[in-house]
């Protein structure tokens, strides 16, 4: 397929050594007046300024934000997917409108 | 559950491979490759098109062509994110890449010898890279399907300028329309074998199908292709360089005369018209401007330290 280069001789696999050279910063952005912030991908930068450049540059080439934030990705603490099922996984149906019937007659509620 | 039989149900159930799941070691191996790949054809293509940005004939192209390859390095860079989410570092893989041991799109390795090149680089290698793009949009790992959608978004533009190009120089003089055939005469085959080897010969396609990593095959890819591509040329009043094209009505596809699979191994193994040329002029841009990086960093120290001492 297009970018499928196939394999050849000369060819080495890259190490699993992680990220080194300049700090990542995951980038997020308000694509308009009244929504949220979303995570849209993550850039390397040296400092917080030029990364808020780089990501108007990498992601906004379309007026996709009117505003932009940058973290260092170092900075983000995550839930661990093996423990999902512990975090997100009990079901409260009664939470939901559906759970309930509401006779006909009564119309919409 | 042990973590095969996790990303096993995952895959079983079309959901998405992220990031910090389990995953068998190949899978992650072929992905970074895969992606790498990706990335790498991003950056080095832009150098074929970037070739004739002072020359294109009208501002209106100018401008056109410099947001054309601006987007394909951002195209790069959307890519070495998420192959860095598997573990490895974008510092690495450029190293790989200017010491020759990962691999670009061959088709970078062409020459563009007149403006109609351009437009037959948009309408012809940005649709190839589309057919294939669309379908990685529904790939199995969540960062590289993300970037496709991303991608895609953005590609469309790259063909249709291109097309206008050609229908242009299509509409124009002898010598435009000639241009514009000699383009197509040109690019038309090694746009085909973009898609790859053929799938007899393929030897991890099926494991990468397993994988939900290609959702078709290269065959396939390259019919789809072939077949939304000819009617465009007929429109244009220029002729598919292949006497054995023909409508099989049985089919319900184009019929190709066969491809030079010799060729494009060659071009693979480094002795394409361009192989070398390209290397060099991305090793040597790095290193001219080794500067501005060594720069940005020691501002950045810089200011880390008078902040820590204010
Ligand atoms: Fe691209
Ligand atoms: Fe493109």
């Amino acid at each position: 397929m297009s970018y499928d280069v196939p394999r050849t001789d000369d060819e080495v696999d890259p190490t699993l050594a992680g990220t080194e050279g300049s700090p990542l910063w995951e980038v997020f952005i308000r694509a308009d007046r009244g929504l949220n912030h979303v995570h849209v991908g993550s850039l390397h930068a040296p400092d917080a300024a030029t990364a808020l450049h780089h990501a108007r540059d990498v992601y906004t080439r379309r007026k996709e934000g009117v505003s932009i934030w940058v973290v260092p990705s170092s900075a983000i603490t995550a839930t661990d997917p093996h423990d999902a099922t512990d975090w997100f996984g009990s079901e409260h149906p009664y939470r939901h409108p559906t759970f309930y019937e509401i006779p006909e007659e009564v119309g919409h509620m | 559950m042990t973590p095969e039989e996790r990303f096993d149900a995952l895959i079983g159930e079309d959901l998405k491979i992220e990031p910090r799941d389990p995953m068998p070691d190949a899978y992650r191996a072929t992905m970074i490759r895969q992606i790498a790949q990706h990335a790498h054809s991003e950056v080095i293509g832009m150098q074929p098109e970037g070739n004739w940005i002072t020359r294109a004939p009208s501002l209106k192209r100018k401008a056109i062509l410099i947001a054309k390859v601006q987007d394909e390095a951002g195209h790069g860079l959307y890519l070495y994110s998420a192959a860095e989410t598997l573990g490895v570092s974008r510092a690495e893989l450029v190293d790989l890449l200017h010491e020759g041991r990962q691999k670009y799109s061959s088709i970078f390795n062409y020459p563009t010898l007149t403006w109609a090149d351009i437009g037959a680089i948009g309408w012809l290698v940005d649709g190839a890279a589309i057919t294939n793009q669309v379908m990685l949009t529904r790939t199995s790992y969540g960062p590289y399907s993300r970037a496709m959608i991303r991608i895609c978004k953005e590609e469309s533009f790259h063909q249709r300028q291109g097309y206008e190009i050609m229908r242009v120089l299509s509409e124009g003089t002898d010598a435009q329309r000639a241009m514009a055939q000699d383009a197509l005469d040109r690019w038309w085959w090694p746009s085909l074998m973009m898609f790859g080897p053929p799938d007899a010969e393929s030897t991890h396609t099926v494991q990468s199908m397993a994988w939900k990593i290609k959702l078709e095959t290269n065959d396939q890819l390259r019919q789809r292709f072939i077949d939304a591509t000819v009617p465009q040329a007929e429109y244009l009043g220029l002729k598919v360089p292949d006497p054995d094209l023909a409508w099989n009505t049985e089919t319900g596809h184009y019929d190709v005369g066969p491809i030079d699979w010799d060729e494009f191994w060659s071009v693979v193994k480094g002795d394409g018209p361009c192989n070398k040329e390209r290397s060099a002029h991305k090793v040597g841009v790095w290193e001219e401007h080794a500067w501005v990086r060594e720069a940005a960093a020691a501002h950045a120290a810089k200011a880390r330290t008078a902040a820590a001492s204010a």
